[in-house]
C-alpha cells in the first residue's frame, strides 16, 4: 500500500479525541496516523513525557489498542518484553497472532535518558518501530533543554542572558545513532507531511528487527508560536533544509520529500519565540544556515531560492 | 500419601535455582550478569540453547532494562524470570516499585551480595533490604535445597489471583550460591502440575484493549495503592497454603517463622538466610550445657510475619536480632526496627538487642554466635540492654 491522498488512509480511528494535548500539538496527528497504518492488532508502548501524561489520564484512556508505559527511560526495554513475549508465546502455542509492536517516546526519554536502552535493543535486534516525537526540549516539565535542542534555541534551562543566547551547541544526531547500530530502517518524518509519514510507517512495521522513524513535533508552548502554525512550521523545517525528510534502508539513504528550492532558515526562526533574540544575532543566523546548507548538501536539496 | 520419587543431584545454589526456573517452563527471562549471580543466568541460557527450556532469552544492557524486560513480558501473558544482586538490584530499584505497583507476577532470585562503596562482592542482605518498600513479597532462604523449592513456591503465589505480586527469592551469595550440595528435585511433571498456567485478569490483548500504567491523578492514586498493600497483606495466608501444599507434595514443609527451641528458651536469637545454619549449630550446643536458648530464622520478610513472631518471643526473657545490613543514622538494622516496632505495639515488654554482623562477606563464626548468646544471658538477668546495637566483629569497635 502507498498512501498518497487521505483517501488511501484507512477510515478507522484507534486514537481516541478528548484527550488532554495542547491545542495544535501534533502528536495527536501523529498517534492518529500511526494507528490508522498499523490496525487494531497493534500494541503502543509509551515512555513517561508528553504524549503519555496527556492521553492517559486515569479512568479514562485515548488509545483504543492496548498501551503500556513503564517508566521514563525503558520505554525500549519494555517494548523488548513485549517483543519477547509475543515471541515465546506464539512458539508455545499460547497465542495465535502477531501484533505490531510501536514505541512512543520523546526525545528526552530516546536522545538522553533513555538512549541506553534503546541501544541495547537495537544492538539486539528486537522486532520494533520505534518513534522518537521530537519536540526538541523537555516538553512535559516545561521546556528545559535536551540532548535535541537546535543551537540558538532558548530554553528554561538555556536562558538568554548576557553570557548566554539559548542553546550553544548543535542537535544531538540522534537518527545517525540509530543507524550506527545498523537498522534495517530508519526515517525522518514531519505530520505536515502526513502521506510521507504513513508511507515510512508502514515500511517500519514490516522490517524483520528494529526500525526507527524520527518525528519533528512543532511545539506550540514551547516553541512559542499560535496553534494555527503548527502545519505550517513544519512544513518550513523541511523546506529550510533543517529538517530533510528521508529514509535509510538496507544501507541507502533516499531523499522521500524533495525540496529543489530551498527557503532561507530565518523563515523557519521567525515564526517561533524560542528563536526571537537571533533576529539581533545575524552571526547567529549564519550559524544556522550554515547547518542546514550541509544537510541540503548531504540529501540533495536545492540552493536557496532568490 | 505413596512418596514421591525425587531426583538427587549434587547442583550448586546457582544450579538449583535455574533448574527449577526450567522445571516451572518460563516463557521470558531476561538478566544482566553479575557476581554471584552470574552462573544461574549461564545455566539458563544453556538451557535455551540446548532446547531444554523453550523460552526467549534477551540479554540486555543493564539490569534496569532486565527488569523492564520481564515486567513487560509479564503484562503481556508471559511467565517470567530475572535474577541479579547488590547494584544490579539496586539499579532495578525504580522498576521494582512499578512491578508491584502494576501487579505483575515477576519472580526474580536475588543473589545476595553487599552494596558499594567500597566495592565488594561478598554476602550481606543490603541489596534485599534496600527494597523492602518496594511492594515485592521477600523470601529469604536458608538453604540451595529451599532455595530450589521456594523457586517454585514463588511463582503459585505470585500468578495466584489473590495475590497477583512480584516475589523476590534471596539466596546468599557465594555462601549458597556457589556450594555444591545434594539437592532432591522433583520430577518435571509434578513441577508442571504445582504450577498450573493461571488466566492473567488483564493482559495487553489487541481483542481486549487495556491501558497499563496510566497517569492517576490525585483522585485515584492513593485508592490503587492501598490495593497493593492489601494484596500484600492478604498474600500471608496464600503463602502458608502454597508451603503447605508444597509440602505435602515434596515431603518438605516450610513455614514463614522458623524456630529451634524457641518453646522454653529464655534467651532466642533471630536470623535470616544461611547463617542460621551456624546459629542453629550453637543452639544445640548451648542446650547441651542446659542453656535455654532458641532460634527464630525469618524466611518472610515481606509482608513481615507479625504474629508469628509475636507468637515466638513473647515469653522469652532476652531476644537478639541480627542484621546483616545497616539503616545509618537509624536505631538499628532494618529487622531490628521492624521487630521492634512490633513489640511496642503489641505490648510485648522482652529486652532486645542488635547485632550487626557479617557485613561485606566478614565471616560470623560460631563463636560469634557465642558471644550473642552470652550478651543476651546479661540482658535477661539485667532485663536491660547494655546498649541497643553491637558491631560483631568489628575491628576498632570497643564498647
Amino acid at each position: 500500500m502507498i498512501y498518497r491522498t487521505v483517501r488511501d488512509l484507512p477510515t478507522e480511528e484507534y486514537f481516541a479525541p478528548g484527550h488532554g494535548l495542547c491545542a495544535g500539538c501534533p502528536i495527536g496527528i501523529l498517534a492518529k496516523i500511526v494507528l490508522k497504518v498499523s490496525g487494531k492488532d497493534s500494541i503502543i508502548v509509551n515512555a513517561t513525557g508528553c504524549g503519555e501524561v496527556s492521553t492517559t489520564l486515569y479512568p479514562s484512556t485515548a488509545w483504543r489498542v492496548p498501551w503500556i508505559h513503564l517508566a521514563f527511560e525503558n520505554a525500549a526495554a519494555t517494548a523488548s518484553g513485549v517483543r519477547a513475549a509475543y515471541d515465546a508465546m506464539i512458539k508455545k502455542g499460547l497465542l495465535n497472532k502477531d501484533a505490531n509492536i510501536i514505541v512512543f517516546a520523546g526525545d528526552g526519554g530516546t536522545a538522553d535518558i533513555g538512549l541506553q536502552a534503546l541501544s541495547g535493543a537495537l544492538e539486539r535486534g528486537d522486532r520494533f518501530l520505534y518513534i522518537c516525537y521530537d519536540n526538541e526540549a523537555y516538553m512535559n516539565t516545561g521546556i528545559q533543554r535536551s540532548g535535541a535542542t537546535p543551537f540558538g534555541a532558548w530554553t528554561t534551562t538555556t536562558p538568554l542572558g548576557a553570557k548566554l543566547s539559548g542553546r550553544e551547541i548543535f542537535k544531538k544526531d540522534l537518527i545517525g545513532i540509530a543507524i550506527a547500530h545498523k537498522v534495517r530502517y530508519a526515517a525522518t518524518a514531519v505530520p505536515s507531511y502526513p502521506f510521507d509519514l504513513a508511507n515510512k510507517i508502514e515500511k517500519g512495521l514490516k522490517v524483520n528487527g528494529p526500525a526507527f522513524i524520527h518525528v519533528l513535533i512543532p511545539c506550540t508552548t514551547g516553541w512559542r508560536f499560535d496553534p494555527s502554525f503548527t502545519i505550517k512550521i513544519g512544513k518550513l523545517a523541511v523546506q529550510t533544509g533543517l529538517w530533510p525528510l528521508y529514509e535509510y534502508e538496507n544501507g541507502v539513504f533516499r531523499t522521500t520529500v524533495p525540496v529543489p528550492r530551498r527557503k532561507p532558515v530565518i523563515e523557519y526562526l521567525k515564526l517561533q519565540g524560542r528563536f526571537k533574540h537571533l533576529l539581533n544575532k545575524p552571526e547567529l543566523i549564519t550559524e544556522i544556515q550554515k547547518y542546514a546548507d550541509e544537510l541540503a548538501q548531504r540529501f540533495g536539496l536545492g540552493p536557496i531560492e532568490q | 500419601m505413596q512418596k514421591l520419587k525425587q531426583i538427587r543431584q549434587t547442583l550448586s545454589g546457582n544450579y538449583a535455582v535455574a533448574y527449577a526456573v526450567k522445571q516451572v517452563d518460563v516463557d521470558v527471562i531476561s538478566a544482566y550478569p553479575i557476581t554471584p549471580q552470574t552462573t544461574m543466568v549461564e545455566k539458563l541460557s544453556e538451557y535455551v540453547a540446548t532446547g531444554e527450556l523453550q523460552a526467549e532469552f534477551i540479554p540486555v544492557e543493564s539490569e534496569h532494562s532486565a527488569l523492564s524486560v520481564v515486567t513487560a513480558a509479564a503484562a503481556t501473558g508471559a511467565r517470567v524470570f530475572t535474577s541479579t544482586s547488590s547494584q544490579g538490584l539496586l539499579l532495578m530499584h525504580e522498576i521494582l516499585f512499578i512491578t508491584a505497583a502494576l501487579r505483575l507476577p515477576v519472580v526474580m532470585a536475588v543473589a545476595n551480595r553487599a552494596v558499594s562503596a567500597p566495592i565488594n562482592i561478598w554476602n550481606d542482605h543490603s541489596d534485599a533490604m534496600d527494597q523492602r518498600d518496594t511492594g515485592w513479597i521477600q523470601i529469604f532462604a536458608e538453604s540451595s535445597q529451599e532455595a530450589y523449592d521456594t523457586m517454585i513456591q514463588a511463582y503459585r503465589i505470585a500468578e495466584d489471583l489473590r495475590v497477583r505480586l512480584p516475589v523476590m527469592v534471596n539466596f546468599d551469595g557465594y555462601i549458597l550460591t556457589h556450594t555444591y550440595e545434594p539437592v532432591d528435585t522433583l520430577p518435571d511433571e509434578h513441577v508442571k502440575e504445582f504450577t498450573p498456567r493461571v488466566k492473567p485478569p488483564f493482559r495487553l490483548n489487541p481483542d481486549e484493549p487495556v491501558s497499563i500504567g496510566t497517569l492517576a491523578p490525585p483522585d485515584y492514586y492513593y485508592e490503587v495503592k492501598y490495593q497493593e498493600i492489601n494484596a500484600i497483606e492478604n498474600s500471608l495466608p496464600v503463602i502458608e497454603e502454597v508451603s503447605k501444599k508444597y509440602g505435602d507434595l515434596s515431603g518438605r514443609y516450610y513455614s514463614n517463622v522458623e524456630q529451634t527451641s524457641v518453646n522454653d528458651a529464655d534467651i532466642v536469637l533471630v536470623s535470616m538466610g544461611a547463617l542460621s545454619g551456624t546459629a542453629r549449630h550453637v543452639v544445640r550446643e548451648l542446650r547441651q550445657h542446659n542453656i535455654k536458648a532458641g532460634l527464630i530464622r525469618l524466611r518472610l520478610f515481606r509482608p513481615f510475619p507479625i504474629k508469628s513472631i509475636i507468637d515466638l518471643i513473647s515469653d522469652a526473657k532476652a531476644v537478639g536480632i541480627i542484621d546483616r545490613a545497616v539503616s545509618p543514622g537509624a536505631v538499628g538494622g532494618p529487622v531490628f526496627m521492624e521487630i521492634a516496632a512490633i513489640m511496642k505495639l503489641y505490648g510485648i515488654d522482652v529486652p532486645i538487642v542488635n547485632f550487626i554482623a557479617g557485613l561485606g562477606g566478614r565471616d560470623v563464626t560460631p563463636s560469634d554466635i557465642k558471644y550473642m548468646f552470652d550478651e543476651l544471658q546479661l540482658t535477661a538477668i539485667s532485663g536491660k540492654p547494655k546498649r541497643p546495637v553491637y558491631y560483631i566483629g568489628l575491628r576498632g569497635w570497643n564498647p
